[in-house]
């Protein structure tokens, strides 16, 4: 209360003459730009410059040592884009996110409510419910080659489990990211349920519901947001696997686990360039799409509260 | 201390629960013991969680048992849950040996070169957006949101060009494994919150004070900010050390491996010496755990910053 009495009556006390208060504000915009300039510096370079460039190779085709470009226009987009490689990569990427988003988002649902409780010891229970989070995509790869490796894997032979069925394959890396998620998805859930204030759970409960009914009626509108978060979150995780597929299949058998993020990686060599930054062109269009339709789909359905 | 509420309270199952002590901070994540022995009637709950604990802890144990255990015998016994012929040293020898000390090395230094960057970068561009009046102040703050629509996969055959052309990044160097990472939107907008919580009072008292730009951030609006930043450099470091998909892009010879390229060796590996591998990736997730344990909450914050409303 007194710094506010203090600074109102230093305003009075010394009023600024105009030519001094337009130098401040020039002042000010300075000083803005300038701690702004490493981040943009920073986002230029290595966020907008790269996007533009990858929209000019798509335009061109490039000899294999990358020294000579030549224009061939839009219609290569129309070509890549139609055509079966990104098409294959996509379907790829769109059932992993099939097979981690509702599996992953369900187990991290049931950990959250299971752990959601006024227990002795219950955060023994949380911490190792979260502790997947400390495991990196790379980390839970190798946990998983334990598991599901053909040759040494404990479950490697398992049909529905199979590396080498091209069939089964991307399910099984898909498992790794599910688990690995797991962490993640129970520490935003559990928060979201610790938000929900008691005095709604309680008058649910004079109203009569019971604990199922309550669940779905009361517990998963209020935490809709949370829960929208997450799919979007989990689905670009899902849009951006790699190291999964890298390290548990390189992509095969039979190429069943080329994901688009792994077609991308591997067209870097300059004769192919221009093709890989189209499937990176439309790699951002589907992350976008996507993104901004969980967004509309479950915004309308999703109570915000307040 | 704070007494949470007056009422009494109804727990999931709609018993009725004594009034409950709430710590401020750490209440929301740690489930207090209500009612001390109910240990019978909560039988159930209990293995319900022990259940659902073996089941996440499952691949890990496997992968430990594995890496302790002789490869061969290990699978000649038909792969049980405990070990066969230990060798308790496989964790020294896996840092020890061969590149994965080195990659540790590197993975820390690149970790801690970014961590420091982003921290630097996003408290002076969130201290712009926060307390400073500037030209197309919002159309910088779009063009802030807009490169979370740009991930590194998206961009990475362009960035990696890029990386290839200038001479003072290039491939195989802690600046190119660090370059695209020196600045995150993600930052920015965690401590300008920060920083939106210091008092009107607070900053019209510093101006009073004749402190400037540098002295009001870096003595009153950084310190206030303390919490979400440290929360942000918890979540920062957690993103360094595990990414994955760029230091393979720009790494070339395996000594400028990070720990995390380091673990692909797995997939190489000839079945006799695969322990080592696994137990390398034991030692990859050991930082990531111990931030786990000591810094719960600042972790938890981080992660949860937007997802949660309230």
């Amino acid at each position: 209360m007194s710094t506010e009495v203090q600074a109102e009556a230093g305003e009075h006390a010394a009023p600024a003459p105009r030519r001094h208060r337009t130098s401040r504000r020039t002042r000010e915009a300075l000083v803005g730009y300038l701690f702004l300039v490493p981040s943009l510096v920073i986002f230029g370079a290595f966020f907008f410059y790269p996007f533009g460039r990858l929209i000019w190779l798509g335009l061109h085709q490039q000899n294999r040592t990358g020294t000579a470009t030549r224009w061939v226009g839009i219609e290569q987009y129309g070509e890549v884009l139609g055509g079966e490689e990104f098409s294959q990569g996509l379907w790829h990427s769109v059932q992993y996110l099939i097979y981690t988003v509702p599996l992953g988002l369900v187990l991290g649902l049931l950990l959250a409510v299971a752990a959601h409780r006024r227990l002795k010891g219950i955060k023994i229970f949380q911490t190792i419910f979260a502790s997947t989070v400390a495991s990196s995509v790379a980390v839970a790869s190798v946990i998983f080659f334990v598991l599901i490796n053909p040759q040494v894997g404990k479950f490697g032979r398992v049909s529905w489990l199979d590396l080498e069925n091209p069939d089964s394959a991307l399910f099984a890396v898909s498992l790794s990211s599910v688990w690995q998620n797991l962490g993640l998805t129970f520490i935003i859930v559990l928060a979201g349920l610790q938000a929900i204030p008691d005095e709604i759970i309680e008058a649910s409960i004079l109203d009569g519901f019971g604990p199922v009914r309550r669940f779905f009626r009361v517990t998963v509108p209020l935490i809709a947001p949370t829960l929208l978060f997450l799919v979007v979150v989990l689905s670009i995780f899902a849009l951006q696997a790699f190291a999964q597929i890298d390290i548990l299949t390189q992509g095969g058998p039979a190429g069943s686990t080329e994901t688009l993020v792994f077609k991308i990686f591997n067209l870097q060599q300059p004769a192919k360039q221009p093709i890989g930054s189209i499937l990176a062109v439309g790699l951002f269009g589907v992350t976008m799409i996507v993104s901004l339709g969980q967004f509309m789909i479950l915004e309308r359905r999703v109570h915000y509260g307040n | 201390m704070a007494i949470d509420t007056h009422a009494p309270r109804l727990d999931e199952t709609g018993r009725h629960r004594r009034l409950r002590l709430r710590r401020r901070g750490s209440a929301r994540w740690s489930g207090r013991p209500g009612v001390r022995a109910r240990w019978a009637k909560n039988a159930g709950w209990y293995i319900f969680l022990t259940a659902l604990s073996l089941l996440v802890l499952y691949p890990i144990w496997m992968t430990i048992v594995r890496a302790i255990s002789t490869p061969l015998p290990y699978i000649d016994e038909g792969q049980p849950l405990w070990w066969v012929r230990p060798q308790w040293d496989i964790f020294w020898r896996a840092f020890t040996l061969g590149d994965m000390g080195r990659a540790f090395f590197i993975s820390a230094i690149m970790t801690t070169v970014i961590v420091v960057a982003q921290v630097l970068t996003s408290v002076l561009a969130a201290y712009a957006f926060a307390f400073l009046e500037f030209p197309l102040k919002r159309l910088m703050f779009v063009v802030v949101i807009a490169t979370l629509m740009l991930p590194i996969e998206v961009t990475l055959i362009a960035n990696v060009k890029t990386i290839r052309e200038v001479a003072w990044l290039g491939v195989d160097s802690i600046q190119s494994l660090s370059a695209p990472f020196l600045a995150t939107a993600f930052g920015i907008f965690l401590i300008r919150q920060g920083f939106m919580g210091v008092p009107k009072d607070l900053r019209d008292a510093a101006t009073l004070d004749g402190f400037g730009h540098m002295g009001f951030l870096w003595r009153v609006a950084v310190p206030v900010a303390r919490p979400i930043i440290a929360s942000f450099i918890v979540v920062s470091f957690l993103s360094a050390w595990n990414q994955y998909t760029w230091p393979r892009a720009v790494t070339e010879t395996s000594s400028w491996n990070t720990v995390q390229i380091a673990l692909r060796e797995v997939s190489t590996t000839r079945v006799d010496q695969l322990n080592i591998g696994f137990a390398a990736a034991i030692v990859a997730a050991l930082p990531i755990l111990a931030i786990l344990i000591i810094f719960q909450r600042h972790l938890i914050r981080g992660l949860t910053a937007g997802a949660v409303k309230g």
